[in-house]
């Protein structure tokens, strides 16, 4: 997750200040002290919180036809609570 | 060009395509430029180039040696967002005459905080739209400088308190009115300004979408709350940027070659004003305006309340729409 001194040397990295590796890999899911659990049968799919998430970690799935949490990236803000009309989803202490 | 109901701006159509702007990204919980930021990579239409001053958005976007950007993207100092974008698109043009790209357009945008725009980015943003280059310029508006430590900045509005201008028994939080920057940009004669708000996605996504469309420079304010900043709670940043709209604090308008015009969710205020809400429910979820309910500060509510009344009634006037007399009142 976290970048080791030994991944690579100053010679090996790409010149000043240009990064090289996409921010998906350090996960940021370890800040949260709540996690959004959903309701299945309250949820209308109206994909507001998919919207309204800043870190996009609320995904929907077509081939399932349903939305995904991604633990890994979320921070237990609580928007997509906060905007649910159907408040079918809570946040709950983890 | 594509019509405004070609575009696909439905809620399905958003969630489905991929994100430019990458999860895993440093923002803080509940971080309202980063919703922001989601919704406008999700309206570029093909090849884009992003630029970006100093601010919250360029820190936690590009912590080495990650980046949360999976288009290019540039970044140099706080007051060259307009400037590089500028550069770039010169440097396009001469690419494209020595026929060394093989894009017919390939967008700009530039992005920067109200610190970067209001303060610091407004000379290089003048002269950038003055020489009429092509690029969208997004500023994404948390009302003080929240990178460095929340200091007050020309968009901070009456009455908040920053580290810069503290609330205490003298002084009631900053003492200045926020700047109309959007009506400043108006002033350039530019082809395209607008102001938007996260909780309307899809009006935010048009206005993107029409600002890129757009042939010359385009100019837009995107209001994006700071939980961290505004003292607020995380979950609220959303329903904030809503009551801005409602309370007409932050009405949504756009500008079209200078002729203003009122976007729906404004105009619903507009022609039924007993809707308006009173700018004190706004105020009241922030804990920056907290001493504005003490016995001291109070006649400071009246007077933001005076001056949005008066800001609105002028921008109703500008849009030509003409305000029914109150039921209530």
């Amino acid at each position: 997750m976290r970048v080791t001194a030994k991944e690579k040397s100053w010679k090996e990295i790409s010149p000043a200040g240009v990064c090289w590796k996409a921010s998906t890999q350090f996960l940021t899911g370890d800040w949260k002290t709540y996690k959004p659990v959903r309701d299945l049968e309250k949820c209308t799919r109206c994909l507001l919180c998919v919207l309204f998430c800043p870190d996009g970690a609320i995904h929907w799935k077509p081939e399932k036809g349903d939305i995904e949490f991604d633990y890994n990236f979320c921070k237990g803000c609580g928007i997509c609570a906060n905007e649910c009309p159907a408040k079918a989803i809570e946040m709950k202490l983890e | 060009m594509q019509t405004e109901t070609e575009w696909k701006f439905t809620a399905k159509d958003i969630a489905e395509k991929p994100d430019l702007f990458l999860s895993g990204h440093r923002a803080c919980a509940g971080c309202g430029p980063a919703t922001v930021l989601r919704l406008i990579m999700k309206a570029v239409r093909g090849p884009t180039i992003v630029t970006n001053a100093t601010g919250c958005m360029e820190v936690v976007s590009s912590i080495y040696p990650y980046t949360s950007w999976a288009v290019p993207w540039l970044h140099t100092a706080f007051e060259n967002a307009a400037a590089n974008a500028s550069g770039i698109d010169a440097a396009l043009k001469i690419l494209k005459k020595k026929r060394r790209i093989k894009h017919e357009h390939v967008d700009i945008i530039a992005l920067a905080g109200d610190g970067g725009t209001y303060d610091i980015g407004i000379q290089a943003l003048s002269g950038a739209v003055e020489r009429g280059h092509d690029f969208l310029y997004v500023l994404y508006d948390n009302e003080a400088y929240m990178n460095t430590g929340i200091q007050r900045s020309g968009g901070t509005p009456l009455g908040a308190s920053t580290t810069t201008s503290p609330a205490g028994t003298v002084i009631p939080g900053k003492l200045e009115h926020k700047k109309p920057i959007a009506d400043i940009m108006v002033a350039h004669d530019m082809p395209y300004v607008a102001t938007a708000s996260p909780y309307y996605w899809r009006d935010l996504l048009v206005k993107v979408r029409k600002g890129l469309e757009v042939n010359g420079p385009a100019f837009l304010h995107v209001f994006a709350p700071c939980p961290r900043g505004w003292r607020s709670d995380p979950a609220k940043s959303i329903e904030l940027s809503r009551l801005a709209v409602e309370t007409c604090i932050f009405p949504l308008w756009e500008a079209v070659n200078g002729d203003y015009q009122l976007s729906t969710p404004s105009k619903v205020f507009a022609l039924a004003p007993q809707k308006k809400k009173p700018v004190k429910e706004y105020l009241q979820v922030q804990g920056r305006f907290r001493h504005l309910f003490t016995p001291k500060f109070e006649k400071l509510t009246e007077e933001i309340q005076r001056v949005t009344d008066e800001r609105w009634k002028r921008l109703l006037k500008k849009c030509g729409v003409e305000q029914r007399a109150k039921t209530t009142a």
